[in-house]
């Protein structure tokens, strides 16, 4: 006697919803990767955006003599503590600058202190009772405001968190990023036209196609190791400086972009080559005038992916002595420099609570940075996609 | 259009008496298994399936012909609602099986493929043992539980696909390992364990050699005795063969459905005859 | 005169010489062409191969000159290698200009030249993979002679010596000889990355299989890219994220519960990496499963198995080899991963199986090691190299392997897109 539909489906009842509860927690796997996603970003948003702001105050600054000799005295005791002191010192600078300066008295308003920026905030700051009644004063007054933060972005790093900014070291990021792209991407895209268009299928041309998936799986702070042992203690290139960083970054962005190129020359159909050798091109010329062409949305994709991994990229760079303090913005492959992701990095280690403000704030726009990049190869990618 | 085709007599068995056969096999079982009313099936907006009628008769095999895409595998499909995996597909008409609408929403689709078993074109064992491959299934069924019933069902299932002399010591080697026609014939053994009520058969033999393909209709003819067959297959020598009742599928019309004696002797309708004489197809 | 100068003004002549080099041997062939003799290649090829044969000759010269220079320590002159190699460069473009003859095959000589520096870029990536391996094994080589591998492999202790100490403010205890055990730096990778796994492979794995079998087309297209992301993420951040906000609620989490936790304990580093490297698993376990043939599916489903059986017992399957391979990369990823464990894990090598207590791993003592003060041939600061010659031979085993299972995966399905 054969079951009916009800008996069957009466037994599938305990099975049905085994099976259902197998796509709700694999939806909820899904959900928990995006709701960290989101978390993470609502927490590194909450924590940095106030970077962005910074505490300036309205003091009387008063020009005298004595200011050009100790430039504390040109602002009154009950405020000193208040401003900043990399502000204050600049002032002897200013009336060597600007003579005129000298004898006025201004209001003006100046840079406050990174405390005072913090309890304006709402943040923990550690100012005594009477400095907090003064700010509060001044507040009330509106003589102290947020407003935004462009030394944030116009300054190198600093030990006084009001001062630090990031300018120095994304001027490092892209000195170092034009070394790798200048090392990486012509040797990239030749290694992988020789391999996908040249080279012979023998043993020799496996094992370099082993060696580069490996490669692209190696920790990044192997190819730091290399960096120090081959090319600064044997090559003599100098510590700290883009020269070194770009080097070691383009050794770990080669294999992106070899494997980008490939993907992308694979992806032009063979007629092509074939039409090519039928109307007598060589095998460069055919590779050079209508292959490569029609690849390079492809490998500009894979380039802007491979330089947004490099950009992100620390651990290499620590051991090749990027984490330097850089105050001033250089324009030197040969000098010390720092990269934004190796600022993050100090800035993390800083004590100071206003630096882990700095620190959101550097994330902030590093993530910007690489979103956009990002953006950029997949909208490349959109635009030139092509199905044959 | 329909009535052009009824002015030029093709459509003589829809007119008269709607989803039976034009003649009558006196040899064949006439116990209803599956009816068939009006199917109509669209993929997006290509009218695939137009206005089926079908009686299928139990413990037979109906063998459905026709050139390439003409609806014949997509009726089949019809039949275990395999059709339910592609998003575009819409259905409507009537499939009745066992006095039910296999297309109703209160079906259980998983317990009517339960019942309507399918083998595939290209013979699909799982990546597991000769063993597990046929045991798994009725084992997630409750058919069987214990060691020595399993065993019992390994060997059944196995014998009454002609497989057990060949297999029979190695058991435990992976499904994978057979050869093209062996494991079709796991594929078959692999249907059967779970005693469905009807077996669908898509080109079973397209993929295998002609020992294979005669092995496998052999096999057809023993099993009609316990299942319903239903076969798509491109070979009209196998539909003529095997088959007791043969379906004539044309742009997705039955042109025809015949006993198969009469069919390729003396068809009813010219398109039918045009095919099985050769003119296309 | 300064190098700088004296390389501006080298290949300011090279420049020269090759401009001269295309014109001579172009307008030579236009002339042989036009007085109508038929030649092999057009005079613009004639050009470019001189230009290559006055250029390559000399930049050859010079390279391997500075390369003896630096290698044996010779000192030659640049001064006289830049004048020699200039030398070179002419007599390579008279050599050239002369082979500008009808029955001379300049386009078949152009390829050969291109094919020989096109494989010579090919090359680099070997080159990269030595130097990372020699840079590692030479230094580690003179670690080796300083401490016993024995006790590397087998010591339980890592205690650099008074540099640490010092740094760590404990600088009496730094009487005591230097101990490089490593097990403990081990025991601290070990378990962060297995702290790691349990968070990525279930989570990976199931987002896969969410993506492959359950989720419409619109959900993909999203989520793929949201996926993508959390790899993007550069891992210093991942390492703040870590510190700042994800151990500080485990201590928090800890302390409700009336245990005590480190902020540098094991598990915020763990489960921050774990994250990290779900899109890893999950991204390349979502191919695996769609390369699963789906005649698999429909074989299964056509024997009335539910949705959730044919998945848990034939896909996965099927896919098995694929999702282990996965995950041996993300083991691989998550051993040399370095900024979140400098981060948020601890500096003190703990030999502790509790992951709220504070751990160090391999990486962090390699960035320790050469970050101090300490001069470059200090056991210390070569103790790095031996700590990545470990790490360099475990991720290359795990890498193998890896590739090894995905290509007999590709191999028994005949799928190529992998």
């Amino acid at each position: 006697m054969r079951q009916s539909f009800d008996d069957i489906s009466a037994q599938l009842r305990a099975r049905h919803r085994k099976s259902a509860r197998l796509k709700w927690i694999s939806m909820g796997a899904l959900g928990l990767a995006a709701l960290f996603l989101v978390l993470f970003f609502a927490d590194m948003l909450v924590k940095g955006l106030p970077a962005f702001q910074q505490a300036k105050i309205q003091v009387e600054v008063d020009y005298s003599e004595q200011a050009s000799q100790i430039p504390l005295a040109a602002v009154n005791e009950d405020v000193r503590p208040l401003v900043s002191r990399g502000y204050l010192r600049l002032i002897p600078g200013r009336m060597r600058d600007n003579p005129d300066l000298l004898g006025t008295t201004r209001m003006e308003w100046v840079l406050a202190d990174g405390q005072v920026d913090q309890y304006l905030k709402g943040h923990h700051a550690r100012l005594s009772d009477k400095e907090k009644a003064v700010v509060d004063r001044l507040k009330e007054e509106g003589r102290a405001e947020l407003p935004f933060n462009t030394t944030f972005f116009t300054s190198g790093d600093s030990k006084m968190p009001e001062l630090a900014g990031i300018a120095s070291a994304a001027m490092g990021t892209v000195l170092t990023l034009l070394v790798t792209l200048a090392v990486a991407f012509p040797i990239g895209v030749m290694t992988a036209v020789y391999l996908e268009e040249f080279a012979p299928d023998n043993r020799f041309t496996q094992l370099i196609e082993i060696n580069i998936n490996n490669l692209a799986a190696i920790p990044s702070i192997l190819f730091g190791l290399l960096g120090l042992a081959i090319f600064i203690n044997f090559f003599g290139v100098p510590r700290s400086s883009p020269v070194i960083g770009g080097l070691t970054l383009a050794l770990m962005t080669l294999p992106v972009i070899i494997i980008a190129t490939r993907t992308a020359l694979r992806s032009v159909p063979d007629s092509i080559r074939h039409a090519a050798f039928g109307v007598g091109c060589s095998r460069w010329q055919m590779v050079r005038d209508h292959v490569l062409p029609l690849a390079l949305p492809g490998i500009m994709t894979g380039s802007i992916i491979g330089l947004a991994q490099a950009m992100g990229e620390t651990a290499p760079l620590i051991i090749v002595g990027m984490v330097a303090f850089i105050p001033d913005v250089t324009t030197s492959f040969t000098d010390a420099a720092t990269v934004l992701p190796a600022q993050i990095f100090t800035w993390a280690g800083e004590p100071d609570r206003a630096f882990i403000e700095k620190t959101s704030g550097g994330i902030l726009v590093l993530l910007a940075v690489l979103i956009t990049l990002n953006a950029t190869a997949v909208v490349l990618r959109k635009k030139f996609e092509r199905r044959w | 259009m329909n009535m052009k085709v009824a002015q030029r007599g093709e459509n003589v068995m829809k007119q008269d008496q709607p989803g039976q056969p034009v003649t009558r096999n006196d040899d064949a079982n006439h116990e209803l298994s599956v009816r068939v009313r009006d199917l109509d099936l669209w993929y997006g907006d290509f009218h695939a399936l137009k206005s089926i009628n079908m009686d299928l008769y139990q413990k037979n095999v109906t063998a459905l012909i026709g050139p390439s895409g003409c609806g014949k595998s997509t009726f089949l499909r019809c039949l275990n609602r395999m059709n339910d995996l592609i998003p575009s597909v819409s259905i409507k008409g009537l499939i009745e099986m066992d006095g039910r609408d296999v297309n109703e929403s209160k079906m259980d689709e998983v317990a009517l493929r339960r019942r309507v078993g399918m083998v595939f074109q290209k013979p699909n064992p799982f990546p597991k043992s000769i063993y597990d491959n046929i045991v798994y299934a009725p084992k997630m069924h409750d058919l069987v539980s214990r060691k020595a019933d399993q065993d019992e069902l390994v060997e059944r299932a196995l014998r009454d696909a002609g497989l057990w002399e060949e297999v029979k010591d190695k058991l435990h080697q992976p499904g994978t390992s057979l050869s093209g026609g062996q494991q079709q014939r796991l594929c078959i053994a692999r249907a059967i364990a779970v005693q469905p009520d009807v077996i669908l058969m898509d080109e079973p033999t397209s993929a295998l050699d002609p020992i294979s393909t005669a092995t496998i209709e052999d096999l057809m003819d023993k099993l009609k005795q316990q299942f319903t067959i239903i076969t798509v297959t491109h070979n009209m020598q196998q539909a003529a063969r095997v088959a007791d009742y043969t379906a004539f599928f044309h742009l997705g019309e039955v042109v025809e459905y015949n006993d198969t004696k009469t069919m390729f002797s003396t068809p009813h309708t010219k398109k039918a005859e045009d095919y099985i004489t050769g003119r296309y197809g | 005169m300064q190098t700088n100068q004296l390389l501006a003004m080298f290949s300011g002549s090279l420049l020269l010489l090759g401009l001269i080099a295309y014109f001579l041997a172009r307008g030579k062939a236009a002339r042989v062409r036009a007085s109508g003799t038929s030649m092999y290649a057009q005079p613009d090829q004639y050009g470019w191969f001189t230009v290559m044969s006055t250029a390559g000759p000399a930049l050859a010269v010079g390279a391997v000159g500075s390369f003896v220079m630096l290698l044996v320590g010779a000192e030659i002159p640049p001064l006289l290698l830049l004048a020699g190699s200039l030398v070179v460069a002419c007599a390579g473009l008279v050599i050239g200009v002369a082979m500008v003859r009808p029955d001379f095959h300049a386009r078949q000589a152009i390829e050969r030249v291109i094919r020989f520096f096109l494989a010579g870029a090919a090359l680099i990536s070997i080159f990269t993979t030595l130097g990372i391996l020699l840079s590692i094994v030479f230094e580690a080589i003179r670690f080796f002679q300083m401490q016993s591998f024995w006790d590397f492999i087998t010591g339980t202790t890592w205690n650099p010596g008074a540099s640490f100490l010092a740094a760590a403010g404990r600088a009496e205890e730094g009487a005591s000889a230097a101990q490089f055990g490593s097990v403990p730096l081990f025991a601290g990778t070990f378990m962060i990355t297995f702290i790691a796994m349990l968070v990525a492979i279930p989570i990976g794995l199931l987002a896969a299989i969410y993506m492959a079998e359950y989720a419409p087309p619109k959900v993909r297209t999203f989520a793929k890219p949201v996926l993508e992301v959390l790899a993007g993420i550069p891992t210093v951040v991942y390492g703040f994220f870590a510190a700042i906000t994800v151990a500080p609620i485990i201590v928090g989490i800890a302390g409700f519960f009336g245990v005590e936790a480190s902020f540098n304990n094991a598990l915020a580093p763990g489960i921050v990496m774990g994250i990290m490297i779900i899109p890893f698993i999950s991204s390349l376990s979502d191919d695996v499963i769609n390369s699963v043939p789906n005649s698999m599916r429909e074989g299964s489903l056509a024997l009335g198995l539910t949705k959730g059986e044919m998945i848990r017992d034939i896909v996965v399957p099927a896919a098995l080899p694929g999702i282990i391979s996965a995950s041996l990369l993300a083991v691989s990823r998550a051993l040399g991963e370095t900024m979140i464990v400098v981060m948020a894990a601890g500096m003190r090598p703990n030999l502790t199986a509790n992951p709220l207590e504070d751990m160090t791993t391999v990486t962090v003592r390699i960035v320790a090691a050469l970050t101090g003060d300490q001069e470059f041939a200090s056991a210390e600061t070569l103790s790095a190299f031996a700590l990545g010659l470990v790490l360099f031979v475990v991720t290359l085993s795990l890498n193998l392997v890896s590739v090894i299972m995905i290509r007999r995966f590709r191999e028994k399905y005949r799928v190529n897109n992998l």
